[in-house]
This record gives C-alpha cells, sequence and structure tokens, in this order.
C-alpha cells in the first residue's frame, strides 16, 4: 500500500470503487508521505488531518451506500481523492493568508465556489499550500511563511506563485492541487516541478472566495500529474456561478470522458492537427537544454501527424511592460483593503491618525514583492499617468489579444517553451525584480489575452524538468487535454518518464 | 515618461497608504526607476486607434434579480475584527483633526 501516492488520481480513483482500498487508507497513505517529506519542501501552510480523515469516512459512507445500491458508477468521480488548495482559497473556518503576515488571524467565514465545489464532489481537501505572497512572484520565494522547495533539487525553487500547490503534487503529498495563474502562476511551476498545468480561460472558473490580486487576470486551475487528471479536476470546478459575473455561461464540457483510454487512439488526434510555433516565445536567452527538450518534444507531435506552422505573434515582446502595467495597477485596487479594520493585522499607533494606522499595518503586513507592485500600480493610475501607462497599456493589450486571434484563423494551437529556463537556485532572482518577471515572459501574454494554457512535461535538461505549453482559443481547454493526452501517448515510453523527484 | 525621484515615491507611498522605512524608500526609487524604463517600449506603437481591452470575456451588464437571501453569519464575520463593541467594529475617528 505503500506507493498508493505515486498513483495517478483516476486510478486511485478506480481502486476505491473495485473496493481495492478505502479511502481512509488512502488519506493515511498521503498524510504520512507529507509528514515524511514536508519538513524539507515546505509545500503546506497548514495540513487538516482531522477534516481531512473526517472526510475521507464520509467518502467510504458514500462508496458503501452506492455499492450496496448498485450505483458505484454514479459517484462523482473524484470521490475520496485527497486535494490540496492554494492559500488564497477561502474554505469557510479556516485560515487563509494568501502568504501574506497582513492576513494573520484571519479565519475565513465562508467557502470559496470551487471550495463548495470540491466539497460536493466528495474529494478530500488536505490542506492549505505555500504561495508567493498575493500570487506576486514566480518562485514562492516570496512567500512571507518561507519559501517552499523543487521536489527534484531542494536547493532550487519550485517556481511560483503556486509553488507549494505544485511541489505537493510533485512529492507525492496530494495526486491534485488548485492553483491560481495570472502570469503563469500555475503554468511555470508545473513546468519546473515536472507535473501538468492547466490556465483554463478567463471566466470558465469563479473567482468567488478566491484572495483577488488581479481581476482581469487570475484564474483558478488543476495541478496534476497527468492530463486525464487535471481534466477530472477542471470538470468538477468550473462553470457559471452567479456570484463571479465575470464566470461564463458556456456549458461545461466532460473533459476527461473525451480523453481516449488506448494511446493509439488518443494520439490519433494529432493527424492532420495544425499547431503553430511562435518565434517571438524561443527567445535569446533561452536555456539550450530546454530548447532542445521543446522542439524534440515538436518534432514528435509532427511525426505523429501534426502540420507545425511557423506564427507570428509580433507583439509578443510588449507583453512584459502591459503585464507590469496592468496586474499591478489591478492589485494596487484589491488590494486596497487591507487596512486592518475589518480584519487581518491591525497596527494602531498611540496619539496618530487613522491614515497613519493604515500605513503602519500596510508598510509592516505587505512583504517587498507586494509593497512594490503597489507603489508600480498606484502610480500608473495616478493623475497624470494614467493615459501613458494604464490606458496605453490596456490598448497594447487589444493588440496582443489580436495577435492570438490572427494566429488561431491559421492554427488549431500553438505550442511552445512554458519557461525558457530549468528551475533556478533559491536567491539566484532575488536582487533583481525585471530578471523574476522574465521568468513568465512566455506565460503572460497567454493571461494577457485571456486564453487557456496547459503545460506538460517534455523531459529533463540537466536533470531538472521542462514543460512543453499549448495554447488554446476561448474555450478550448478540451483540445488542449486531448493535445496533451496525445504527447503523453506518443511518449509513454521515453526514459524520462521514469525519472522521478530526488525527494 | 519622466522618471520618478524621490518627492514623487513618496508621494506614491502616500497614496498607496504604506509606512516605508528610509532604506526602502531608497531601495524602492532604483527599483522603481527600472521597472519603468522597462514601460517606454509601449511608445513604439501607434495606439492611437486602438480600443482599450479592460476584460477579455466581453460580457457586459449582468444582471440577476433582488432577491434577499442570507448573507455571511455576523458573528464569524464580527470575531474577525481587531476591536469590536457588541455589533460593532470600533474603527479610529475620521473626523476631528485628521491631516490629509
Amino acid at each position: 500500500m505503500t506507493d498508493l501516492h505515486s498513483l495517478p488520481a483516476h486510478r486511485m480513483a478506480a481502486g476505491l470503487r473495485a473496493g481495492e482500498f478505502s479511502a481512509g487508507e488512502l488519506v493515511e497513505a498521503h498524510l504520512q508521505r507529507t509528514e515524511m517529506t514536508d519538513g524539507r519542501l515546505h509545500a503546506w501552510l497548514e495540513v487538516y488531518e482531522d477534516d481531512a480523515r473526517a472526510a475521507a469516512a464520509d467518502a467510504d459512507r458514500r462508496l458503501a451506500d452506492a455499492r450496496q445500491a448498485g450505483d458505484l458508477a454514479d459517484v462523482p468521480p473524484l470521490l475520496g481523492i485527497p486535494v490540496g488548495l492554494k492559500d488564497l482559497v477561502l474554505v469557510a473556518g479556516h485560515a487563509a493568508t494568501a502568504g501574506s503576515r497582513i492576513l494573520e488571524g484571519y479565519v475565513s467565514p465562508y467557502d470559496a465556489h470551487i471550495t463548495e465545489r470540491l466539497r460536493a464532489a466528495g474529494t478530500v481537501i488536505v490542506g492549505r499550500t505555500n504561495m508567493d505572497e498575493f500570487a506576486m512572484g514566480s518562485s514562492t520565494e516570496h512567500s512571507a511563511w518561507g519559501p517552499t522547495r523543487n521536489p527534484w533539487d531542494l536547493e532550487r525553487v519550485p517556481g511560483g506563485s503556486s509553488g507549494g500547490s505544485s511541489a505537493a503534487v510533485a512529492a507525492g503529498h496530494v495526486p491534485l492541487a488548485l492553483g491560481t495563474d495570472t502570469g503563469g502562476s500555475i503554468r511555470q511551476p508545473a513546468a519546473l516541478c515536472g507535473i501538468v498545468g492547466l490556465k483554463p480561460t478567463y471566466g470558465r472558473v469563479s473567482r468567488y472566495g478566491i484572495i483577488a490580486f488581479a481581476s482581469s487576470l487570475d484564474q483558478i486551475g488543476p495541478l496534476a500529474r497527468d492530463v486525464r487528471d487535471a481534466a477530472l479536476l477542471l470538470g468538477a470546478i468550473a462553470g457559471r456561478d452567479e456570484r463571479d459575473s465575470t464566470s461564463a455561461a458556456i456549458d461545461v464540457p466532460d473533459y476527461a470522458a473525451r480523453l481516449p483510454e488506448a494511446d493509439d487512439e488518443a494520439a490519433a488526434v494529432l493527424r492532420g492537427v495544425r499547431l503553430g510555433l511562435p518565434r517571438q516565445y524561443f527567445v535569446a536567452g533561452m536555456e539550450p537544454g530546454v530548447e532542445r527538450r521543446v522542439r524534440e518534444a515538436v518534432a514528435a507531435l509532427a511525426d505523429a501527424g501534426a502540420e507545425i506552422v511557423d506564427i507570428d505573434l509580433p507583439h509578443t515582446d510588449y507583453g512584459l511592460a502591459t503585464y507590469y502595467i496592468i496586474a499591478p495597477a489591478e492589485a494596487s485596487a484589491n488590494l486596497a483593503r487591507y487596512d486592518g479594520v475589518r480584519y487581518g493585522r491591525s497596527m494602531r499607533l498611540p496619539g496618530a491618525d487613522y491614515i497613519a494606522d493604515y500605513k503602519e499595518t500596510r508598510g509592516t503586513g505587505f512583504g517587498a514583492e507586494v509593497k512594490r507592485r503597489i507603489m508600480l500600480g498606484t502610480y500608473a493610475l495616478s493623475a497624470g499617468y494614467y493615459d501613458a501607462f494604464y490606458l496605453k497599456a490596456q490598448k497594447v493589450r487589444t493588440m496582443i489579444k489580436a495577435d492570438f486571434d490572427a494566429a488561431f484563423e491559421r492554427v488549431d494551437a500553438l505550442v511552445a517553451p512554458t519557461s525558457s529556463t530549468v528551475a533556478f537556485p533559491l536567491g539566484a532572482r532575488m536582487d533583481d525584480p525585471v530578471a523574476m518577471y522574465l521568468s513568465d515572459a512566455c506565460t503572460l501574454p497567454v493571461n494577457i489575452a485571456g486564453l487557456p494554457g496547459l503545460s506538460v512535461p517534455c523531459g529533463l535538461s540537466e536533470g531538472l524538468p521542462v514543460g512543453l505549453q499549448l495554447i488554446g482559443r476561448p474555450w478550448d481547454e478540451g483540445r488542449l487535454f486531448q493535445l496533451g493526452r496525445a504527447y503523453e501517448a506518443i511518449t509513454a515510453g521515453a526514459d524520462w518518464r521514469s525519472a522521478q523527484p530526488a525527494i | 515618461m519622466s522618471s520618478l525621484s524621490r518627492r514623487d515615491v513618496e508621494h506614491v507611498a502616500h497614496l498607496a497608504r504604506l509606512a516605508l522605512s528610509e532604506e526602502e524608500l531608497a531601495r524602492l526609487e532604483s527599483q522603481l526607476n527600472h521597472i519603468v524604463d522597462q514601460y517606454a517600449v509601449l511608445a513604439q506603437l501607434d495606439t492611437e486607434q486602438i480600443p482599450p481591452t479592460a476584460q477579455t470575456i466581453e460580457v457586459e451588464n449582468i444582471l440577476r434579480e433582488d432577491d434577499p437571501r442570507p448573507g455571511l453569519r455576523v458573528e464569524d464575520v464580527l470575531r474577525l475584527a481587531p476591536a469590536r463593541e457588541g455589533d460593532h467594529i470600533v474603527v479610529p475617528p475620521i473626523l476631528g483633526e485628521t491631516a490629509d
């Protein structure tokens, strides 16, 4: 039973139905695995041992009832499966800090929409995972609670901002986790940790109860060890929620049902599909090993029948500036609520006025990266600068989106690197904010355009994972999953697939 | 696009309600200028005729029926408050001699 934690979630689900093991045994295996290795990894801020065991017991009861009634087939696909939540997903009665000291003491009075959905699906919520503070970062080093380490090399970052969720899945603490992606924060850590991560189309998943960073960019998405698992998890959380007006009233397909079991059938999807290779994504500073793995992946897709088309996305290089105006501007508005009046850290200076109190609360409660971005955003929106910065960035946003729209007239999906480097050493990018920002150069244009993006592992470079990114039309997550599954099928026998993280 | 002076940084910090140490102000002056320099590339693009994009999902005026329904449990919210008196959250005074 000791290797239960290394199975994909869908095999765990099959095992539960077949009675091979119970949900109780499944959660114990994961809690044990977590306890054994999280001291070194620090993926988790809190593990809900009691709640998890109770949820597993509920799942076992539901399974027993279903077995007796003869309708095991109707049981939700993820019943009894352990799941981790990034520290900005609200769970009623539990602390949430968004990786920040400013939310010390905050206990959520309500469930996020996705939390309600995960409970209804019978998943076992194991706890909250570490993250860069307010999702601002690409390495999880900006967490107020200390960094998470990469399971493949403990001296390196797992990526960010969903580094805790990614490391937890890669290390077998949970088979599934939720993250958020505003500029790459699901896809980039997925790439650096050797797992699958999806940023859905903007509007695919409700943001109600998700602590906000940038409201026109944030999306919640799945992290998993294979594409089928990611598809199952997205299916469990996607769809319209009237409490988030930006959540789309568009039907959620059964993503997992459309993924063939058999490898040859899965690979057949590639025959005749048109895949665009955006030349601007093969950046000058790209690590040669990463470029080799990505180009090998493209060659494999071509060998399997895909037509590879050279694509020009001419405004790609304006993405960094566009993102680093829009995201901080929106963040400066979203983070204005942290004033110590109603909850969280609250500094009341003797003899001072309320403005001084706000300044002290926020100055001491927020970390350096958050303060930097609030300052940038405030500046970009301030009188005299709004037109030159924020409005200009919104217009360039239109141009970046138009580049993708034009590309999708000619191809069905784009294929590119997720990150131009493998996981970098802890501390390597902390002195230069712009060096850190460049970690997301290949991912942030996808958020700017509101498109879905999937990262799948495509090999190792210097023993560290490399991610392949697939970018799709709006609402075309289904196709991305099919392409990802096809890629898994054509590389099923690859040596690198049997490599495991060191931990 | 002009660069930020130390006074600009202090002014933005005031607007953002952030108390910053001397060391932070100096570091931010340098870092913010470096980042704002990256924005200059956008001036290369002619966006005169380009409409801004505020959100990519293109929904408008999402309405719902004005049906009253239960909100958060008052106790769950009040116990989070740093200072409380019965059913009220105690806040610092905002009227009076405050300067802004």
